[in-house]
């Protein structure tokens, strides 16, 4: 008698494994179930369909004449309900059909996330071809869809709806699109790609609500924010579906338990697609399960045979968008990373090696030779002889490793140096024959490396060849190992080029590392929340331990408490409360500054959120003495109570630090106010100095007094106090505009002179100018971080304490 | 045999960031990187004793907070040959754990 095959699902994998079946003669009866009311198509083609590319009779793999022609009995549209282990019968709300052998191939459900109106109409998932339909019925021109997940499928769903016109929003959880798949630096770019074609993303977005009467009008996320929608669509991720296997009792983890023939706990029934668990791993992407359905043919077949899940290789099917991903690419212990990033071309490739082998490759922009990585992956190769041209492809393989000296010489004059301006190697040659002999009189006479200075290393080697060994290279040195610009390339750049993120700085402008370095983090983070104060969202883990934490990290990992006392000045009631917090929290030493403040040396972390929520009961904020920033305005008592003062310099002391306080710089900013030339205040060594005079103030900057000593020089004089503070702000955004990273006022203005800097504040529109851009800095970051942090004092504990477990 | 704590929640570390977990033999921080691996290493420099849970992170590795000593999560070696002990830990369904081998050493001891 013929063996009865029943199979729960009619999806691509056991569709596949019949298809082996028939192919090798095999003699089943086969009863076919499915829930969809319809046979076996290529759901991975519902994206094409989703957009017009395709339609759904193109996508069809199995049709009525095929399932007829092999005498499969077709239960489409029929669920089944019940398996029957005992007796060896499958239920449907038709009856009983009996086994010999059973396959479940019940596939994945979506993920719902659970949040109030999940259930309201015009919510869809994104699975089947109800879902596709529902999609593309709502996504007349003009509709507003919001998509929930920014993985593989979200984004498929997002860029389908946009191509039929309707306006998308795709939120998404994590940092950045695809996290599964893609590192920072490629969803960057897909990001960018995106939004190009009018898909609006929102990264960081925790879904709070779908709002709505009876169909959905809107979504609301945690931060706030709303956007308005006709259809939400759901892409949040899949589970495997075991509900039936549970109740059949067979072994379920998170999927279906199978052995390597893919047989369940129950020896007549097997399981096989994305519902299965092999080995405590999972399967999504359709190489595996293909390779799963000709095992499982082979062992119902009687044949030996055993599933090893392989590699498997990810593509977005979004046309237009070219991103690859295979193999793993998380850093790793002996792991290297070879980074190739062609700016211009938005171009991405990243290849992850370990030892002699290439391990993983992420490709955005141009993915041609990403079969060719996969093939190196899956088959160990040893690519050590041709690691130096790897990132190129096959084209270059084993060519010989090139000098890259000589490959420049070798280039004709015509040859193309400069993209961005369209300069050649000749241009540049002639304009160093006649006598630019630096880099900055080259960029200055042909713009060549002027613009996005990728080509700056190009433009170097061909002074090199030029010029021989009268060519020194370029005095000012990068910023750190992980780029050739040096810092104040980059702060042009980023300026120029509107780069609103580290990410978006790192590809842009050709970073050779993946995410930086504990060198160039912090100066990027303090260069773009410096250029895009409303725009940028600061970067904690980017920051040196003292601004992250707000306190002065000691010697013996204690740290420092500086109170706030505004020019100096403080009363009894706060005494009080330093007094008393000082008892609270035992505090070793108690220190009064050069800045005119109480230092409180030697307070616990996990102290700090209750000293500072001390403080601020009594109305005392963060000093900052831990920040590239405003630290200290230090006052003399002035007109009020010195027999000599001229004006009110504690006032005016106060007004500053009122008016500067919060404000990130390059590197500290200290000032001092005296009342009277007899400089009390000892204003004529800070970073910027003011001395009252009894015709008005002079202000004075530049000083220091550290390992340098030197005195302020003089900017400008001014007859009001607000014009005191007009000059020092617009003075100070100045200086946070322009200075490179961790350079205090005397350097940067020993580097663009002050000539420069009287005129930039000598100019009225100019002075105003950057004061209103300091003040709108200020509306964002003016905030007292110690009111934020004491609010969260878990954060600030160990996050688990083990000293009083024993060992087992 | 390794027998594994679970300590806290993967959430409730920082992407490139730490947490310290307190033991008897000193704290322990276990770092997160901004593509979710999980490490753990002694917290303490061995040049002078800085606490690298606060250092940043960058890739696998971290720079002391201190005198910025760079150390390799992975490896536990750092600038000058500098070595600081490992650990090992996992994350499952979002919780970490840590090998509890500290503590059975500590009572060995």
């Amino acid at each position: 008698m013929k063996q009865r095959l029943v199979v729960i699902g009619a999806g691509m994998a056991s569709g596949r494994m019949l298809e082996q079946i028939f192919d090798a003669g095999g003699d089943f009866d086969v009863t076919l179930f499915n829930a969809e009311p319809r046979g076996n198509y290529n759901r991975l083609m519902l994206s094409p369909v989703l957009s017009g590319e395709k339609t759904y009779e193109q996508i069809v793999t199995h049709d009525a004449a095929w399932y007829e022609s092999h005498g499969v009995d077709c239960r489409f549209g029929e669920s089944v309900v019940k398996i029957d282990r005992e007796n060896r019968v499958v239920y449907s709300a038709e009856g009983g059909v009996p086994y010999d052998a059973l396959v479940i191939a019940t596939g994945s459900a979506p993920f719902i996330i659970p949040v109030p109106g999940k259930d309201l109409k015009g919510v869809c998932t994104y699975r089947d071809l109800e879902d596709t339909n529902a999609m593309i019925a709502a996504s007349r021109p003009g509709a507003k869809a919001v998509v929930i997940g920014g993985g593989l499928l979200g984004l498929e769903a997002a860029a389908g709806m946009a191509a039929r016109g309707a306006e998308v929003t795709v939120i998404h959880l994590m940092g950045h699109l695809m996290e599964r798949q893609l590192d920072p630096a490629a969803g960057y770019l897909l990001q960018k790609d995106l939004e190009a074609r009018g898909i609006r993303v929102h990264c960081k977005g925790a879904t709070k609500a779908i709002l709505g009467k009876d169909h959905v009008e809107a979504v609301l996320l945690e931060d706030g924010t709303v956007y308005d929608a006709d259809l939400v669509c759901m892409a949040v991720g899949i589970r495997p579906e075991v509900r039936l296997a549970n109740d059949a009792h067979l072994e379920v983890g998170r999927g279906i338990t199978v052995d390597e023939q893919l047989r369940t706990s129950d020896p007549a029934i097997f399981a096989l697609g994305e519902c299965v668990e092999h080995d405590k791993q999972l399967f999504g992407l359709v190489a595996p399960l293909y390779d799963q359905a000709k095992v499982l043919a082979a062992t119902l077949l009687g044949q030996e045979t055993a599933f090893k899940p392989v590699q498997t290789a990810t593509k977005l099917k979004v046309t237009g968008v070219d991103l690859f991903s295979a193999g793993d690419f998380a850093e790793g212990p002996g792991r290297e990373d070879i980074v190739f990033r062609d700016p211009g071309r938005g171009v991405y490739k990243r290849l992850i090696l370990e030892g002699e082998h290439l391990i993983g490759a992420v490709m955005y922009g141009d993915t041609a030779d990403g079969s060719w990585f996969f093939d190196l992956i899956k088959q160990k190769k040893d690519v050590s002889d041709i690691r130096d041209t790897l990132i190129f492809g096959p084209a270059f393989a084993g060519g010989a490793s090139a000098n890259p000296l000589a490959a420049v010489a070798a280039l004709p004059p015509e040859a193309e140096i400069c993209g961005c301006n369209g300069v050649c190697k000749g241009k540049i040659v002639n304009a160093i024959e006649g006598g630019a002999v630096t880099l900055d009189l080259v960029r200055a006479q042909t713009k060549a490396s002027a613009s996005c200075g990728t080509c700056t290393g190009l433009v170097e080697q061909v002074m090199a060849l030029t010029l021989g060994d009268g060519f020194t290279a370029n005095a000012n040195p990068p910023m750190c190992k992980c780029t050739d610009h040096t810092h104040e390339d980059v702060r042009r750049l980023i300026k120029s080029q509107g780069l609103k993120s580290i990410p978006a700085v790192m590809q842009e402008l050709g970073w050779k590392t993946v995410g930086g370095c504990a060198s160039c983090r912090p100066a990027l983070n303090y260069y773009l929340l410096s250029d895009w104060p409303l725009e940028y969202r600061d970067d904690r883990q980017s920051r040196f331990v003292n601004e992250r934490n707000h306190a002065n990290i000691q010697k013996d990992g204690t740290y420092s408490v500086v109170p706030r006392m505004w020019g100096g000045v403080t009363t009894a009631a706060e005494l009080r409360a330093i007094a008393d917090a000082a008892d609270r929290y035992a505090v070793p030493m108690i220190k009064v500054t050069g800045g005119q403040r109480i230092d409180l040396l030697g307070v616990r972390k996990e102290d700090l959120p209750a000293i500072w929520s001390d403080f601020n009961a009594v109305g005392m904020v963060s000093g900052h003495a831990y920040a590239k920033g405003l630290r200290t305005v230090k006052t003399c008592v002035g007109s009020e109570f010195c027999r000599f003062g001229t004006q009110d310099s504690t006032g005016l002391g106060i007004q500053l630090e009122k008016l500067l306080w919060g404000s990130w710089t390059p590197a500290k900013v200290k000032l001092g106010v005296s009342g009277c030339p007899r400089n009390c205040a000892e204003a004529t060594c800070k970073d910027i100095g003011v001395v009252c005079v009894d015709s008005g103030y002079e202000i004075s900057v530049a000083g220091a007094a550290g390992m340098d000593v030197k005195e302020t020089e003089f900017l400008r004089k001014a007859s009001t106090e607000a014009e005191v503070l007009e000059v020092v702000a617009a003075f100070t955004q100045l200086y946070r505009e322009n200075a490179r990273y961790l350079h205090r006022i005397y350097k940067w203005v020993a580097k663009v002179g002050l000539d420069w800097c009287q005129e930039q504040v000598a100019d009225p529109v100019t002075r105003r100018a950057l004061y209103d851009r300091f003040i709108l800095s200020q509306s964002v970051y003016q905030t007292d971080p110690w009111a934020e942090h004491a609010a969260t004092p878990a954060d600030w504990a160990p996050i688990a304490d083990l000293t009083l477990r024993a060992a087992e | 045999m390794s027998h594994f704590i679970d300590i806290a929640a993967l959430d409730d570390i920082p992407r490139q960031g730490a947490r310290v977990v307190k033991t008897q033999g000193g704290c322990i921080a276990v770092f997160r990187t901004a593509d979710d691996q999980v490490f753990a290493i002694d917290d303490r420099c061995p040049h002078k004793g800085g606490p690298l849970s606060e250092g940043i992170v960058h890739g696998t590795s971290v720079t002391c907070p201190l005198h910025a000593a760079v150390f390799d999560l992975t490896t536990g070696q750092g600038t000058d040959d500098w070595q600081v002990k490992t650990h090992a830990v996992r994350v499952e369904g979002g919780r970490v754990l840590l090998d509890a081998a500290f503590l059975a050493r500590r009572s060995a001891a």
